[in-house]
């Protein structure tokens, strides 16, 4: 355990000093922001705007800082050869990979916090600003703290998609990792689809093929529930942990793909 | 004791994408090295020196045969953190420095507290990285990053040290330093395992060496049984050396002309060098330099690589 962490530590620090997440989150920050200005070209619905535009904000530049940093932890490492003095240490291939992971995560959290505290941040001026009959007619308060459970589904899916780019690195090149990482996120968030095919075809294989991938795909659709904050729609308790409990087990299962794929690896 | 030892261990990989071709880097390589031992592992590029090292660190998997350090099979947790490696044109971490690299690595070693800072410290030291331990690597030139990579081997006190090609990209000043450092490692029983295709280094390091060509184990043994020594001539530099001199001496000795009157005379070995100064003193001629001609590291080495035959390409 202590290898792990040492590991995820070293990619924590390597992390946050590399300017590419420090600048994704600074632009992320920026964005909340800007997202205040665009609400006032909108009669009435700033605060829906405002919402919205942060928490995209928030889950597409946490995609960015997960697909590039979660790229290079293993794919740049072979790339560059550093790997080689550090699986010399006590250290197996599956605790590298999951202090890899640990580390990103840790990366990932550390960014999304920034960005959340911008965003509430837009949210509280907004809030003082704003006349008691414009926030009566609100569907839900400024600072609202349900907004936290679209962030923690964020955080989930962009868990997901770090062991999903860990798996693609630790056998293939970086730009290779990157393109399916990214190509596997925007599959992800149409896969529901997949489940009804069966009802649109006659063949019984291509029935059988779609409900296949379907399960094989990560089903990142029910991690989106930003429309359902901004606009007051209940999110389950039950909604919340079953996703999440989803993105454990989808998330252990690939981080155990990618440690059978790297334990038999040859690093030439 | 044995610190490492392999039994027929033969590494093949596969070339080519659409109809890939076994290709065989190390041939049923048999060796064992002693503890305490400098052994010199040499090769010309391409002869499967690095193959060697990566299958002892577990960076790639043989197809057969066996290797064992301290006598512990290469993936033993427990032997790896008595051991050390450099492998050849080490690449670390940009935004780390050189001493938390070292605390990083220290602590995956299992060095803890005031011992891991103490081991980072002398180990910086050793390789003479002073006030640069705070920089970021990003900053470091190819000789710095190169100290620190042997620092790195060296951090957990390790009784075996596996070092590739360990001179590269380091300055005469650093290549003295680190050869220095070498025998001081195996004046404390530590045993050092280096490929290298700088012969020099291993004349001056070496008690034992192994020579592989292509992929095979050529030959493999003490320094002092495999090169005689022996006497093959003189060589002797001279300045201001007259025409008539020149006259005198020819037949006696072949002479190569260098620039500004400097000549390089080769004697044969029957013909004693005091014999010549007194004839060349005579005539006013000042000798620069004389030195012996032995068989050296180097002829072996040659006689060796053109022994082998051209590999196969299949394995």
């Amino acid at each position: 355990m202590r290898s792990i962490l040492l590991v995820a530590s070293a990619v924590y620090r390597e992390s946050v000093r590399d300017r590419v997440p420090l600048t994704i989150a600074g632009f992320g920050v920026l964005l909340v922001f800007a997202s205040y200005l665009i609400s006032q070209l909108t009669a009435g619905q700033d605060l829906k705007i405002i919402k919205d535009l942060g928490l995209a904000a928030l889950n597409i530049l946490g995609l960015f800082i997960a697909v590039f940093i979660g790229i290079g932890l293993v794919a740049k490492e072979v790339d560059r050869r550093s790997i080689y003095t550090l699986l010399s240490k006590p250290l197996t291939r599956e605790q590298f990979l999951i202090g890899k992971y640990l580390g990103l995560v840790m990366t990932l959290a550390v960014n999304l916090a920034a960005m959340c505290v911008a965003f509430y941040a837009v949210l509280f001026y907004q809030d003082f600003v704003a006349s008691e009959g414009l926030r009566a007619s609100w569907p839900a308060p400024a600072m609202d703290p349900k907004l936290m459970i679209a962030v923690a589904l964020i955080f989930g899916e962009l868990m997901l998609v770090t062991a999903v780019a860990l798996f693609f690195s630790s056998f293939s090149s970086p730009l290779l990792s990157m393109l399916l990482t990214l190509g596997l996120w925007i599959a992800g968030h149409f896969n529901a689809d997949l489940r009804q095919f069966e009802a649109v075809v006659d063949s019984a294989a291509v029935a059988y093929l779609a409900r296949g991938v379907y399960y094989l795909l990560p089903n990142l659709a029910p991690f989106n529930v930003k429309a359902e904050v901004v606009h007051a729609v209940p999110v389950t308790t039950s909604h919340v942990v079953l996703t999440l409990a989803y993105a454990g087990v989808y998330i252990s299962a690939v981080l155990l793909a990618a440690m059978a794929v790297f334990r038999k690896r040859d690093f030439k | 004791m044995t610190a490492i030892e392999t039994e027929k261990l033969t590494k093949d990989f596969h070339l080519g994408f659409w109809r890939p071709r076994p290709y065989r880097a190390l041939d049923a390589l048999t060796m064992t090295v002693e503890e305490g031992e400098v052994f010199g592992f040499l090769g010309p590029n391409g002869a499967g020196k690095s193959t060697t090292l990566k299958l002892l660190m577990g960076l790639i998997f043989p197809t057969s045969g066996t290797a064992r350090i301290l006598g512990k099979p290469v993936g033993d947790l427990d032997m790896r953190r008595r051991i050390g490696f450099l492998p050849e044109n080490p690449s670390f971490y940009d935004y780390l420095t050189a001493e938390e690299l070292l605390e990083y690595f220290a602590g995956l070693s299992g060095l803890r507290g005031e011992e891991r800072r103490r081991r980072v410290s002398v180990s910086l030291d050793e390789v003479g990285i002073g006030g640069e331990r705070r920089m970021k690597l990003r900053s470091f030139s190819k000789g710095m990053i190169q100290r620190v990579g042997v620092a790195q081997a060296l951090v957990a006190e390790p009784s075996v040290v596996f070092l590739d090609e360990p001179m590269s990209g380091l300055d005469p000043l650093g290549r003295r330093h680190l050869r220095q450092l070498m025998l001081r490692l195996r004046d404390r029983g530590c045993t050092v395992f280096f490929s290298s295709h700088i012969l020099a280094d291993a004349e001056a390091l070496c008690s034992q060496v192994g020579i592989v060509v292509q992929g095979r184990l050529m030959a493999i043994g003490r320094m002092a049984d495999m090169v005689a020594f022996e006497l093959r001539g003189w060589e002797m530099v001279v300045a201001n050396l007259p025409d008539a001199t020149r006259e005198k001496l020819s037949g006696r000795v072949s002479m190569t002309a260098l620039s500004n009157q400097r000549y390089t005379l080769e004697l044969p070995p029957n013909e004693t060098p005091h014999r010549l100064i007194q004839t060349l003193a005579a005539d006013s001629v000042e000798v620069v330099s004389l030195n012996p001609i032995r068989t050296t590291l180097e002829d072996y080495f040659v006689s060796m690589v053109n022994a082998a035959a051209p590999r196969d390409l299949e394995a």
